[in-house]
C-alpha cells in the first residue's frame, strides 16, 4: 500500500521540531549557520539537513501572512532520480517512497541534477578520494518498514503532519481544503495529488504554490527522459564509464591532497 | 489557570494578547488548533504578526504597553451595548454592590493618593454595608453608586477614537475584535483569553491582567468550560514553583509571608484571615489557621507545639516597606548590602532587567553558589568581555546539577496538573539532583550551627529535616507535602477518622490543633494512602470536555475547573447544557462531572469561594493602583498619556540612578520590546548548548518594519546597534512586513522587537537584549517592565 505524508501548512506553526527530530533520529551533524535576516536556518538542504522549514511572508488583500512549509524529498511517483541513478541506489519502494541504499551509491550526483525540486545533496565521505554519497529524506525508511511513522511526524507538536495510506491522506487533505475554504481561505488547495504522477508529500496550502516557493507545475526533467530513453539501454557501459571517471578522479584528488597532508602531519 | 490548556478545545473564540503560544508553548497551541478545527475563531492582538498570528482568524496590531486602553475600550463597548451575560454578572460578581460614596476617580488618580509617599490610602475603596455588615446590593444594576455603573462611567472615557489614538490599532480592526469577542457573552458561548509575559511585564502588569479578568467576568467566561483567563507559564514547573513558595511574599499554598511586626500567630492571623457576615459566602480562607499550623507542623515537627505558637516565630519575616523582589535584591546587592547569593535554576545575568547593572552587582558579593547544568553568564560574569577577572573578588562556586531527566519527582503545569516523572537516566558525571544539593547544604549548615552556635539558631537546628546523608527520596518529600496525622484524629464519639501516621486524604481534614501536618495545603490529596495520585495515567474523558480527570492530579482536590459552580445558574441549570462541566441532579441532590467547588445545593453558596464576598470582583480594591485598571504610559514612552495628566503609573516602583536612567523620547524615539523563540529556552543555558538548536537559531536578532529600516538605511541581515541610556547591543536586523509603524494620535511611532535568549557564555554567544531593559516594576508584584521601553537603532 502506497503511503504518504500529510503536511498541513494551515496548522504548521514553524517550530522546526521536525527538522531537529530528523537530525536526532539520523544523528546528522549540525551545520554551522549564521543569522542573515530570517527565521529560517539552515538556509538550504544539505548533506546533513534532509528536511527544513521554509518561512515566507505573503501579502495579499492588505493582509500580511506568514507561511511555514516543511521541505524535503517529495517521493515522486515518477521519480527522475530513480530513473537516472546508474547503480540502483535509489529505488521506488512498494510503500511509495524513494529508498536510498547508500552502499550502492557511487556519488555521481545525477539524482541532484535530475530532481525537479533540487533535493538530493552529496555528502563527501572521504576527503582524500573525493568520494561522495547522495543524501535525502526517505520517510525514515528504517522506521516505516518496521511499522513506525517517520520521526518528523512523530514529533510534530502541532499535529500538522500525518502519515498514512496515500488514499486516506488525500481524502483528509481534501476535506481540510473544503473546511478551509469555508473559513475564508479561498486559495486553499491540495498540492501533490497528481504532480509528477503523485507526490509522497501531500500538502494542504492556503496560498498559491509560488508563495511557498513551490513550483506550480513541477516537470519531469528533459535530461532524465533522454537518459531513460537513450542511455538506459547502454546503462552498463555508462556505469563502466562512471567507474573509470571515478578512478581518474580518485587519483587526481589523492595526488592533490597528499601535498596538504604532508604539511600538517604531526612530527612523531 | 482556572482551567487547563486542553480546555481551549472547548472555546468558541480564543483571544491571544500579550503572549505567543505557537512560538513559546507549541504543545499548548495544539488545543487552540483543535478548537479551530471545530469552528472556533482565533483573535491575535500583538505588535507584530507572530507565529500565533499566522494562524489567526483576525489579527490586530497594538503598540506595546497599551493593553489597558485596548481592554478599556472593550469594557465600554460591552457595557454600552449591554453585551454582558446579565444573570452571571448580577449574581456572581460584585456588579450590584454599592460602593462608598467617598470613592472617587479624578484625572488618572483614585481617591486616597498621597503624592509624597506615592501610595494610596484605600479607606474609600470599600462597599456600603447594611446593618448586618453585609455589602448593600442593587440587583437592578442601575444605582449610580453600584459597581457596574461606576465601571461604566470609568470606561466611558475609552472611546474608539481615544483607544485607537493610544494603541495605534486602526478603528475598524478594534471594532472587529470587540464584536467578535463580545459574542461570547451569550450564555451558550465561551471564550478564552490567553496571555503571558506580554501582559505581566509592565509597570502596570497586574492591572493589565485584571483588565482581561474584567472582560471575562462581564462575558460570563470564568468557571465554565471553554472560558478562562489563561496564564501561559514559561516552563513546565513554574506553577509548581510558585505553589511551593518560590516568591518571597508567599509560603507554600499562597499563605502570606509573616511581617516583622507580627509577633504571634494570632497577630498574623488577624491580618490574613478574611471575614464575612454574609451566610451565603463560604469565605474559604477562614480555614487559614488550619493550613498555616499544618505547615508549621510539617516544617518543625514535634518542636512545634501549641505552647510555642507552633514555632510561628521561627519563620522568616518581612520588614514593613522593604522590597524583596528580584530588582530590589539586585539593587541591594549593588549597594553592597547582600554578601552571599545562592542561585538555583536561574541565569539573571541574561534574564534579569538592566543586565549590565545586575552583572556589576554580582561583583559586590563575597560569594556566590550556582547550581547549574552548564557554565552560564551568571557563573562566568567575572570573566565576561570587558572586565578584568583580577578586579573581581567574588568567590564563585558552580555545583553541577542533574537535569530533569536525571531525577524523579513531580512537576505542576500551567493548568495545575501535578504530574509525576520518573528518572530516565542516571545523572551525568558528578552532577547531583537538586534534592541532594539542598540536603547537603542544610545538613552542613546545621552541623555548623550545632558545633558553633549562632544568633537565632532554633529555626535551623530544630527544623524537622531528617533525610540522612544521601539523596532524599522524592516520594518521602511528596508525602510530606501531602501531610499526615500526628496522632489519631477522632470524631465527637471517639471513632478514629484518620489513624496516627496515616496520610491526610484531602485538605478538608486539616486542623489547627497540631494533629495534622501539610507542606502545602493545596497539594493535600496528591499523595495519599491510596498512592501517588500524580502518577495516574488514565486519559479517558467521560464528559467529552477534555477534563481527563483520571490523568495525574489537579490541585485542589482534583478539580479540573476552578469556580465551576459559576457554570450553573443559581437554580442549578447549566448556562450551556452542551458544555456543562458540572450537572446538578435535584432529585439525588448531587453534582456530577467535575469535582464541585464548595458543597450544598447550587444556590446555597456563592461560587467564588476564595473571595470573602463570595462573588468575583469587577471592583477590585486588592490591587495597589486602584479598583479599576486605568491606562498609563510605560515608564519610557514616546507619547503623552491621552487619557489623563498622569503620564505613568503613579505608584510604580522605580529605581532611578546613574545605572538606571530614563531614556528620553527625543533621543530614543523607538519603542523596544523583547521576546523568545521556539528554538530556544529562556536565558539560553538549556538550548544554546545544544548544537541542533543553535543550528536552527544561531544568533540574536532585532525585528523591525521595512519603513523603519528604510529611514535608517538598514537592509535585511545588516548588523545594527540598538541602544539607550542603559546599554548598547549589536544584533542582526530582520526587516519584515510583519511589523508596521504605528499611527499614534497622528504621529508615526516605530517599534522594534529583540530576541533576549543570548549572552557571552555557552556554545552560542551574542548580545543580551536585557542590557537595555529598566529596573522598573509593577506596584503589586514588582515584575520588571521588560516589554515596553525606548531605544534607538542604527547601522553598524
Amino acid at each position: 500500500m502506497t503511503k504518504a505524508m500529510l503536511i498541513d501548512t494551515s496548522i504548521c506553526i514553524g517550530c522546526k521540531g521536525c527538522q531537529v527530530a530528523c537530525k536526532e533520529w539520523w544523528n546528522l551533524a549540525p551545520t554551522k549557520t549564521t543569522q542573515v535576516g530570517t527565521y529560517e536556518n539552515p538556509l538550504d538542504l544539505n548533506a546533513d539537513t534532509w528536511t527544513r522549514i521554509r518561512f515566507s511572508e505573503y501579502e495579499a488583500g492588505g493582509k500580511v501572512r506568514w507561511l511555514f512549509m516543511k521541505w524535503g524529498c517529495m517521493q515522486c511517483a515518477n521519480a527522475a532520480c530513480v530513473d537516472v541513478c546508474p547503480t540502483a541506489a535509489l529505488k521506488k519502494n512498494a510503500l511509495g517512497f524513494v529508498s536510498l541504499e547508500r552502499d550502492l551509491c557511487n556519488g555521481c550526483g545525477y539524482c541532484s541534477q535530475a530532481c525537479p525540486f533540487n533535493i538530493p545533496r552529496l555528502e563527501t565521505i572521504n576527503a582524500l578520494t573525493g568520494e561522495a554519497k547522495a543524501t535525502k529524506c526517505t520517510f525514515c525508511q528504517d522506521r516505516i518498514t518496521n511499522d513506525l511513522i517517520p520521526a518528523c511526524v512523530k514529533t510534530c507538536p502541532a499535529a500538522a503532519l500525518g502519515f498514512s495510506d496515500r488514499g486516506k491522506v488525500l481524502a483528509t487533505a481534501k476535506t481540510r481544503v473544503e473546511d478551509l475554504k469555508k473559513l475564508g481561505y479561498a486559495e486553499a488547495r491540495v498540492y501533490g495529488e497528481s504532480e509528477l504522477g503523485g507526490l509522497g508529500r501531500v500538502y494542504v496550502l492556503t496560498a498559491p504554490a509560488a508563495a511557498y516557493g513551490l513550483p506550480e507545475k513541477p516537470e519531469y526533467p528533459v535530461l532524465a527522459n533522454f537518459w531513460q530513453n537513450l542511455l538506459q539501454p547502454f546503462g552498463y557501459v555508462a556505469v563502466g564509464a562512471t567507474a573509470l571517471g571515478l578512478g581518474v578522479n580518485w587519483v587526481l584528488t589523492r595526488r592533490a591532497r597528499l601535498g596538504d597532508v604532508e604539511t600538517v602531519e604531526p612530527e612523531t | 489557570m482556572t482551567n487547563h490548556i486542553a480546555d481551549f478545545a472547548n472555546s468558541d473564540v480564543i483571544w491571544i494578547m500579550g503572549g505567543n503560544p505557537a512560538e513559546n508553548h507549541p504543545c499548548a497551541f495544539k488545543w487552540v488548533t483543535k478548537a479551530m478545527e471545530k469552528g472556533a475563531k482565533l483573535i491575535v492582538v500583538d505588535p507584530r504578526v507572530t507565529r500565533s498570528a499566522a494562524a489567526a482568524t483576525l489579527y490586530a496590531p497594538i503598540r506595546s504597553g497599551t493593553d489597558i486602553a485596548f481592554m478599556g475600550g472593550l469594557i465600554s463597548y460591552i457595557l454600552e451595548n449591554k453585551l454582558y451575560q446579565e444573570e452571571y454578572v448580577r449574581e456572581y460578581t460584585n456588579a450590584s454592590f454599592l460602593v462608598n460614596p467617598k470613592f472617587e476617580f479624578n484625572d488618572g488618580l483614585f481617591s486616597g493618593f498621597n503624592p509624597t509617599t506615592k501610595a494610596y490610602d484605600k479607606s474609600t475603596w470599600t462597599y456600603q454595608l447594611d446593618d448586618k455588615g453585609i455589602p448593600k446590593r442593587d440587583l437592578t444594576l442601575s444605582e449610580p453608586q453600584c459597581v457596574l455603573q461606576l465601571m461604566k462611567k470609568h470606561y466611558a472615557r475609552y472611546t474608539f477614537d481615544k483607544v485607537s489614538a493610544i494603541t495605534g490599532t486602526p478603528k475598524d480592526l478594534l471594532e472587529q475584535v470587540y464584536k467578535m469577542y463580545s459574542e461570547t457573552g451569550k450564555p451558550d458561548k465561551a471564550g478564552a483569553i490567553i496571555y503571558a509575559m506580554g501582559q505581566t511585564q509592565h509597570s502596570y502588569g497586574s492591572q493589565n491582567v485584571e483588565s482581561l479578568a474584567l472582560v471575562q467576568l462581564l462575558l460570563g467566561n470564568v468557571g465554565v468550560a471553554g472560558g478562562q483567563v489563561a496564564a501561559m507559564r514559561g516552563l513546565h514547573n513554574v506553577q509548581g514553583s510558585t505553589d511551593m513558595a518560590a516568591l518571597y511574599n508567599n509560603l507554600p499554598g499562597y499563605l502570606a509571608t509573616p511581617m516583622g511586626r507580627e509577633q504571634s500567630l494570632a497577630d498574623y492571623l488577624k491580618r490574613v484571615v478574611p471575614t464575612t457576615n454574609d451566610p451565603k459566602s463560604l469565605n474559604w480562607w477562614k480555614n487559614y489557621p488550619k493550613y498555616i499550623v499544618s505547615l508549621l507542623k510539617a516544617w518543625f515537627g514535634d518542636a512545634a507545639t501549641k505552647e510555642n505558637d507552633f514555632a510561628f516565630n521561627w519563620l522568616p519575616k518581612m520588614a514593613a516597606g522593604k522590597d524583596y523582589s528580584h530588582i530590589a535584591l539586585f539593587e541591594a546587592m549593588n549597594a553592597g548590602d547582600i554578601k552571599g547569593f545562592i542561585v538555583i535554576g536561574q541565569n539573571p545575568a541574561v534574564g534579569g532587567p538592566n543586565a549590565g547593572l545586575e552583572r556589576d552587582a554580582l561583583a559586590k558579593l563575597d560569594w556566590m553558589v550556582v547550581s547549574e547544568l552548564w557554565e552560564t553568564e551568571t557563573t562566568a560574569f567575572w570573566k565576561r568581555p570587558g572586565v578584568k577577572p583580577a578586579d573581581i573578588k567574588t568567590e564563585v562556586f558552580l555545583l553541577p546539577a542533574a537535569s530533569w531527566v536525571e531525577r524523579e519527582g513531580s512537576v505542576t503545569n500551567t493548568g495545575r496538573w501535578v504530574q509525576w516523572r520518573n528518572k530516565a537516566i542516571d545523572p551525568v558525571g558528578d552532577s547531583k539532583p537538586d534534592l541532594w544539593i539542598v540536603n547537603q547544604i542544610m545538613n552542613r549548615v546545621r552541623a555548623l550551627y550545632k558545633r558553633d552556635g549562632g544568633a537565632f539558631a532554633d529555626p535551623i537546628t530544630k527544623l524537622d529535616w531528617n533525610y540522612g546523608d544521601g539523596l532524599p527520596h522524592a516520594h518521602t518529600i511528596a508525602k510530606e507535602i501531602n501531610g499526615r496525622a500526628t496522632a489519631d484524629i477522632k470524631d465527637d464519639k471517639g471513632t478514629v477518622l484518620i489513624a496516627a501516621g496515616k496520610q491526610i486524604p484531602a485538605f478538608a481534614s486539616l486542623r489547627d490543633d497540631g494533629l495534622t501536618t501539610c507542606g502545602s495545603w493545596i497539594y493535600c490529596g496528591y499523595y495519599t494512602d491510596a498512592g501517588n495520585m500524580a502518577a495516574r495515567r488514565d486519559n479517558s474523558d467521560p464528559t467529552g470536555l477534555y477534563l481527563y480527570s483520571g490523568w495525574a492530579w489537579n490541585w485542589p482536590v482534583n478539580r479540573r475547573i476552578l469556580y465551576n459552580r459559576a457554570s450553573l445558574s443559581p437554580q442549578g441549570v447549566p448556562w450551556d447544557p452542551k458544555r456543562a462541566p458540572l450537572k446538578w441532579n435535584p432529585e439525588t441532590k448531587a453534582f456530577s462531572g467535575d469535582v464541585v467547588d464548595g458543597g450544598g445545593a447550587p444556590d446555597a453558596i456563592y461560587p467564588f469561594i476564595m473571595n470573602n464576598e463570595g462573588v468575583a470582583r469587577l471592583f477590585a480594591p486588592g490591587l495597589a493602583e486602584g479598583p479599576f485598571p486605568e491606562h498609563y504610559e510605560a515608564w519610557e514612552s514616546p507619547v503623552q498619556n491621552l487619557l489623563s495628566k498622569q503620564q505613568n503609573n503613579p505608584i510604580a516602583k522605580i529605581w532611578e540612578s546613574d545605572s538606571n536612567r530614563r531614556s528620553d523620547a527625543a533621543k530614543y524615539p523607538i519603542v523596544g520590546t523583547t521576546y523568545r523563540l521556539s528554538e530556544h529556552m529562556q536565558a539560553g543555558a538549556m538550548s544554546r548548548n545544544l548544537p541542533w538548536l543553535v543550528e536552527a537559531q544561531p544568533a540574536p536578532f532585532v525585528e523591525m518594519s521595512e519603513q523603519l529600516a528604510a529611514e535608517k538605511g538598514i537592509k535585511n541581515g545588516d548588523r545594527v546597534i540598538v541602544e539607550n541610556t542603559r546599554g548598547k547591543v549589536q544584533m542582526v536586523a530582520v526587516v519584515t512586513k510583519r511589523i508596521k509603524p504605528f499611527n499614534i494620535n497622528g504621529k508615526t511611532v516605530h517599534q522594534v522587537g529583540l530576541i533576549w535568549h543570548w549572552g557571552y557564555a555557552g556554545a552560542s554567544t551574542g548580545d543580551s537584549a536585557n542590557s537595555l531593559t529598566p529596573h522598573v516594576g509593577d506596584a503589586n508584584t514588582t515584575i520588571p517592565e521588560y516589554k515596553a521601553w525606548l531605544c534607538d537603532v542604527r547601522k553598524v
